[in-house]
């Protein structure tokens, strides 16, 4: 091979590049693939359930909440009846935030990690947070 | 197997007894049971919210506090320029809100005087009409003329049809606007802000209305002096604004544009 000398510490000094991430997390073991970690405040905690079970809250929050603009503001329907029969106000300023006002350790943990960037607080104000 | 026409006949009178009953019980129970559900909801209440001005007890004091409570309410930010301003509910000289009504030889007490000036909440909205996304729209419950921001996409077509001038529309974000001139924006944490580039305007307070609340202008102006700003259900004959009307000569803004305005003034 001509220019081997060249061509192989090339190679190598490349994959070390190439494998970063790799051998990186071995080095670093368990700090990498930092996880979303919503915390609940105090209020939510003594609440206990949310407005439908964990899950269902989890994965369709975002339709839930769309569904809710549109029957209030288009069709003045502005209770929910939750599954088991509860009636809530249907405002995510009012009733979300009212439990969930950590705004930044609830809804941006999962928001920012998923790399989503909901606009619904250019209008909906972000509660106040006692940091 | 088949069934014998003996076991059909009883099935078809049995699905018809059932059938009939299901629709009498339908009939019967349903009509309450929304009754019911909704007794605390005002806004089944009407079927066209129209207001009336007083303008024989209303003063500049008066219309300065329901502007004032209204845009506080409603996160309605204060640029300090006219061109970029936004108002939901404001002060008119007689000139722009009559226009072409007045005479050389009128008193001074009218050509200089103030009119308090909303939406109209017209019956026959050009807003609306030339809406490209349904984002204003006239609700057919009670006649206000609703503004949906998630929908709307700032092409400010309303702007241009609406003979009022009452819709404004965002050149910027509102948060951002002087502080100076907004202390503590936004003004009510319980009512979203707008965003920039919608066209926004009095929304006949729906959010407050929903709740058996008066219009928060309505309410501003009673505690100061009792019925100088009158809110009711035009179509009720029995209200307390169609009393009025009747009473009293009252003139509407432009009627002759054919759009219906719902807001009314006794001069």
């Amino acid at each position: 091979m001509y220019d081997g000398w060249k061509i192989i510490p090339g190679l190598i000094i490349f994959l070390i590049l190439l494998l970063f991430p790799l051998w990186n997390q071995a080095f670093h073991p368990g700090k990498a693939g930092i996880t979303p970690n919503p915390e609940l405040t105090e209020t939510a905690k003594n609440a206990e359930k949310c407005i439908e079970p964990k899950p269902f809250m989890k994965t369709q929050h975002m339709k839930m909440l769309d569904e809710w603009r549109n029957e209030v503001v288009r069709d003045a329907e502005r209770y929910y009846k939750s599954s088991e029969g509860k009636e809530y106000y249907k405002s995510l300023q009012i009733t979300c935030l009212e439990c969930h006002s950590n705004k930044s350790k609830f809804c941006d943990q999962c928001h920012n990690y998923m790399g989503v960037d909901p606009f619904c607080w250019d209008c909906h104000i972000e509660p106040k947070e006692n940091e | 197997m088949g069934i014998d026409r003996r076991e059909f006949l009883k099935i078809a009178g049995l699905s018809a007894m059932m059938g009939l009953g299901g629709k009498a019980a339908f009939d019967l129970l349903v009509p309450g049971e929304v009754e019911a559900s909704l007794k605390d909801t005002p806004l089944t209440q009407a079927k066209r919210w129209g207001m009336v001005v007083d303008m024989d007890k209303m003063n500049d004091e008066i219309m300065d506090r329901c502007v004032e409570a209204c845009h506080r309410i409603h996160n309605v930010p204060d640029w300090g320029d006219p061109k970029v301003e936004i108002k939901w509910i404001w002060k008119e000289t007689y000139e722009h809100t009559f226009a072409g009504q007045g005479h050389d030889y009128q008193g001074e007490e009218f050509k200089e005087r103030n009119f308090l000036i909303l939406c109209n909440h017209c019956d026959n909205p050009a807003c609306c009409r030339v809406c490209p996304t349904k984002a204003t729209w006239k609700r057919e419950k009670d006649g206000v003329v609703m503004m949906d921001p998630h929908r709307c996409i700032g092409c400010r077509f309303c702007m241009a049809a609406c003979p009022f001038g009452a819709r404004s529309f965002n050149w910027g974000d509102p948060r951002k606007a002087p502080e100076e001139l907004n202390t503590q924006f936004p003004t009510n944490r319980d009512y979203p802000t707008r965003t920039k580039g919608v066209v926004e305007k009095c929304n006949l307070c729906a959010e407050r209305i929903a709740k058996g609340q008066f219009p928060a202008c309505v309410e501003t102006a009673n505690e100061i002096l009792k019925d100088s700003l009158v809110f009711g259900d035009l179509e009720d004959p029995g209200s307390n604004v169609r009393k009025l009307l009747r009473s009293r000569y009252a003139i509407r803004r432009k009627p002759e544009l054919g759009t219906g305005p719902n807001i009314y003034y006794v001069v």
